[in-house]
């Protein structure tokens, strides 16, 4: 649990989870913003309006006519140099989803607040993880937030992460629809003055520059792609170092200690629980009353998403016996729901690994039961003690 | 360019960092004829330098032109459109 | 008046669009880029939707561009443009960086058809930039497919000349009538074979500050099936005939810049073409004939629409 301490007299205040981004945005003194309105990010956007007209915000807000729109002028925006922001959620995503390929191969510096949002077919505006799961191929860093408190400080940390010259790739923070967008929490925020000292104003590299011009987006042949690819695959790997990098440095000025996974019960537990989102904090609350009861159980909520955090999750979960993985989405026809596949590759060529159980829960905003996370552990434990997953995949609280 | 560069060597981000070094690949090879210029003939008209696509026409300081064959795809435009038919199209001679 | 010129000795010589680029041989579309990047003034920034001028100008490691260009995606071009004024404009505010012109290019693919929604939001948001679109009719890079720009009766790979449906059954769209119905306040047509008017045409819309759209016939030798020499003359003959009318609009007021008084037959212009031969047999002469229709009725509305100016 991200420890919350009062750090040389921080506000508190309340805010939702959209109002706290938008604030962080804010305070972060965006150039350019453009984005189109889709639930349950729209508060984003609008307070983003509002703080410009009012004059809070030295920003360009360009109101896009679609989310492809949206990012392609954030792209555009990004090459001129600005410090850029979007935000969408689900079908505005899933919109935007050819860009996101190209924002990431183009090395912009975008940061996205995503609203963790269900893909139609039916149309459902609540809570699933499949648009943070869309992305997860395209190059973007992805960071999740647990509570409105995180939504928060990881937007501030996104624009630090996103425009070091050691990184420059465009950064997305998952935070879950309506739960967190929409949920009134209290949260400690950085003064003005503390945010501009950790973010400084963009330097940025190789932007459009009449006096320096270059060609952007050419066509790359056979002959050449590939390199591109591995350059940009590099660059990914070297984000990794760079984001705890910045996760210290605003440990310093917030008092607030982030990393790429917070581990709950851990040192001791024969089966753990690993999940995404808000739904940690019913995981640990579950945790806690069975460990109470003498069950040795554990959670690990990934905070950092992409780059996945291979080294923390195998040490984690090397020692444990079964290891339940909770997906918010689905991905159909796969071996596994998304999160199951990433951890099931890092863990493969370990030689002492945990058998791994799939459980599905809460798509479209289903809620997750303390009842359905205890009957997650019950399995793994059942797998543990019987050396045999009887059922891999199983779907927690559908009729 | 005969080297290929490997990916670290590759700039940052997609990008092509020298203006205009496509001089550096001569599509003059393309051409199956060439244009010729009778100099004593032309009257500076300027059309042919406006309507070449490479452009192939460079315009000097007297607005005088010059044929760049190191560029010049023979595409003919500028003998077909040349007013007092200064400029004729003769098969390229093989091998340069 | 701003920037304009009375003769092509008078158009600058600096080629700020360098040979070597692969497009075909005899090209409609390097007359254009070399005239814009002479006829606009200052910084430019070139943005350019993907396609034909995309793809042959910048092949890794080459580009032909000798001024800042961007290429991000396909439909998207007046998008990523508009990001890019935006943000000079926001940074010229906060950190004084110099604001440059922003030219945007885009194929008729990219502009009537799948680009034309990112084109409606720039246009109406007022993103200064002018938006000049080369208009082969066909998607050309794909390989000649018919786009919303393809004349009534052309033949395509995707309308092709058949037996039954004999090429492109749907008439050209409006692109300046849809500029125009978004209010902006510079629009006009562009012919290679009219270099100076194409020049000035383009000088006018970089005075504007705000949005300005240009159409651009641009002949191409390989999709519309004539011998590449022939390009500029194909290009007139358009005009000649009045397939291709020549004017501008600025702030309400419309204006024929070149007048066809006696037009030449529209067969004139289609005989030249393989793609419209077709339409010169007996059993195709109900195609001709609302082609021929169609060019009328939009000179007659044109000739109505200019005669309150002047």
């Amino acid at each position: 649990m991200a420890a919350v301490t009062q750090v040389k007299g921080q506000r508190r205040v309340g805010m939702t989870g959209d109002e706290a981004v938008a604030y962080a945005v804010k305070q972060a003194d965006v150039d350019v913003i453009a984005a189109y309105p889709i639930t349950p990010q729209t508060i984003i956007v609008e307070r983003l309006a509002e703080y410009v007209n009012n004059g809070e915000l030295n920003a360009a807000f360009i109101p896009v006519e679609s989310e492809h729109s949206a990012l392609s002028t954030c792209v555009g925006a990004s090459l001129a140099g600005a410090r850029v922001f979007t935000a969408t959620a689900s079908q505005g995503l899933a919109l935007m989803y050819e860009i996101l390929w190209i924002a990431s191969s183009m090395r912009t510096t975008i940061v996205m607040a995503l609203a963790n949002r269900a893909l139609s077919a039916p149309i459902n505006i609540h809570c699933s993880h499949d648009d943070a799961y869309a992305a997860r191929d395209t190059g973007w860093i992805q960071f999740f937030a647990e509570n409105v408190q995180e939504a928060y400080d990881l937007t501030i940390q996104a624009f630090r992460v996103a425009e070091d010259k050691r990184v420059l790739l465009p950064t997305i923070i998952n935070l879950d629809g309506f739960i967190l967008s929409h949920s009134l929490e209290g949260l400690y925020v950085l003064s003005d003055d503390e945010v501009r000292k950790f973010l400084p104003p963009k330097e940025p590299v190789n932007p459009i520059d009449v006096e320096k011009p270059m060609t952007y987006g050419p066509l790359a042949l056979y002959d050449y792609y590939y390199e591109f690819k591995r350059a940009q695959a590099e660059a990914m790997k070297t984000s990794y170092p760079v984001i705890l990098e910045v996760f210290k440095e605003y440990e310093k000025v917030s008092g607030r200690k982030y990393a790429p996974v917070k581990a709950y019960g851990m040192e001791d537990a024969e089966v753990a629980m690993v999940i995404l989102g808000s739904s940690a904090g019913t995981a640990r609350y579950v945790a806690r009353r069975m460990r109470e009861r003498g069950e040795k159980v554990g959670v690990l909520s990934l905070t950092l998403y992409r780059p996945f955090p291979e080294k923390e999750i195998v040490k984690y979960l090397k020692n444990v016996k079964a290891a339940v993985i909770m997906d918010r989405s689905y991905s159909f026809g796969s071996p596994g729901a998304q999160l199951f596949m990433d951890i099931a590759a890092a863990l493969y060529n370990e030689g002492e690994r945990p058998l791994l159980i799939n459980a599905i829960y809460g798509l479209g905003g289903r809620d997750l039961t303390p009842e359905q996370v205890e009957a997650a552990f019950r399995a793994a434990f059942e797998a543990a003690k019987t050396g045999v997953v009887k059922e891999r995949e199983i779907w927690l609280g559908v009729r | 360019m005969s080297r290929l560069m490997s990916w670290r060597e590759l700039e940052i981000g997609c990008v092509v960092p020298e203006p205009g070094n496509s001089v550096r690949y001569k599509t003059g090879s393309w051409r199956a004829l060439r244009p010729v210029l009778d100099k004593s003939k032309c009257i500076k008209c300027l059309l042919c330098w406006v309507y070449c696509p490479e452009p192939a026409i460079v315009r000097r300081e007297d607005d005088s032109v010059e044929i760049d064959y190191d560029y010049c795809k023979g595409c003919g435009i500028c003998a077909n459109e040349c007013p007092v038919k200064a400029i004729t199209m003769v098969a390229e001679a093989g091998g340069e | 008046m701003v920037g304009q010129v009375k003769s092509i000795k008078e158009i600058p010589r600096e080629e700020l669009f360098a040979p070597g680029h692969r497009l075909c041989a005899g090209c409609g579309i390097p007359p254009l880029v070399r005239i814009v990047l002479k006829a606009v003034p200052g910084p430019k920034v070139v943005v350019t939707a993907t396609g034909c001028l995309e793809v042959a100008t910048t092949i890794f490691p080459y580009t032909s561009w000798r001024v800042p260009w961007v290429h991000n995606a396909f439909e998207n071009a007046a998008a990523t443009a508009s990001g890019i004024e935006a943000a000079f404009r926001i940074l010229e505010k906060k950190r004084g960086v110099k604001r440059p012109k922003v030219i945007v290019f885009g194929g008729d693919g990219g502009t009537f058809d799948i680009g034309l929604q990112a084109l409606s939001g720039a246009l109406e948001r007022g993103h200064d930039m002018i938006y000049i679109c080369y208009d082969n009719e066909a998607y050309m890079n794909t390989g000649i497919q018919r786009s919303g720009a393809t004349p009534r009766g052309a033949a395509t790979t995707t309308s092709p000349a058949g037996r039954v449906i004999p090429g492109k059954m749907e008439r050209k769209k409006d692109l300046l009538g849809i500029a125009i119905a978004h209010g902006v306040r510079y629009a006009a047509t562009l012919n290679p074979a009219f270099p100076v008017d194409m020049y000035n045409k383009i000088a006018k819309a970089a005075a504007v500050e705000g949005p300005t759209v240009l159409h651009y016939l641009c002949p191409c030798p390989t999709g519309w099936r004539f011998d590449p020499s022939r390009t500029i003359e194909v290009a007139r003959l358009a005009v000649m005939t009045r397939m291709w009318p020549l004017y501008e609009y600025e702030d309400g007021k419309y204006r024929i810049t070149v007048m066809v008084r006696k037009p030449r037959p529209i067969e004139d212009y289609l005989k030249l073409q393989g793609r419209f031969r077709h339409l010169l047999q007996p059993e195709n002469k109900w195609v001709l004939d609302q082609l021929k229709k169609d060019v009328e009725e939009f000179w007659e509305r044109l000739v109505k629409l200019s005669s309150g100016s002047e």
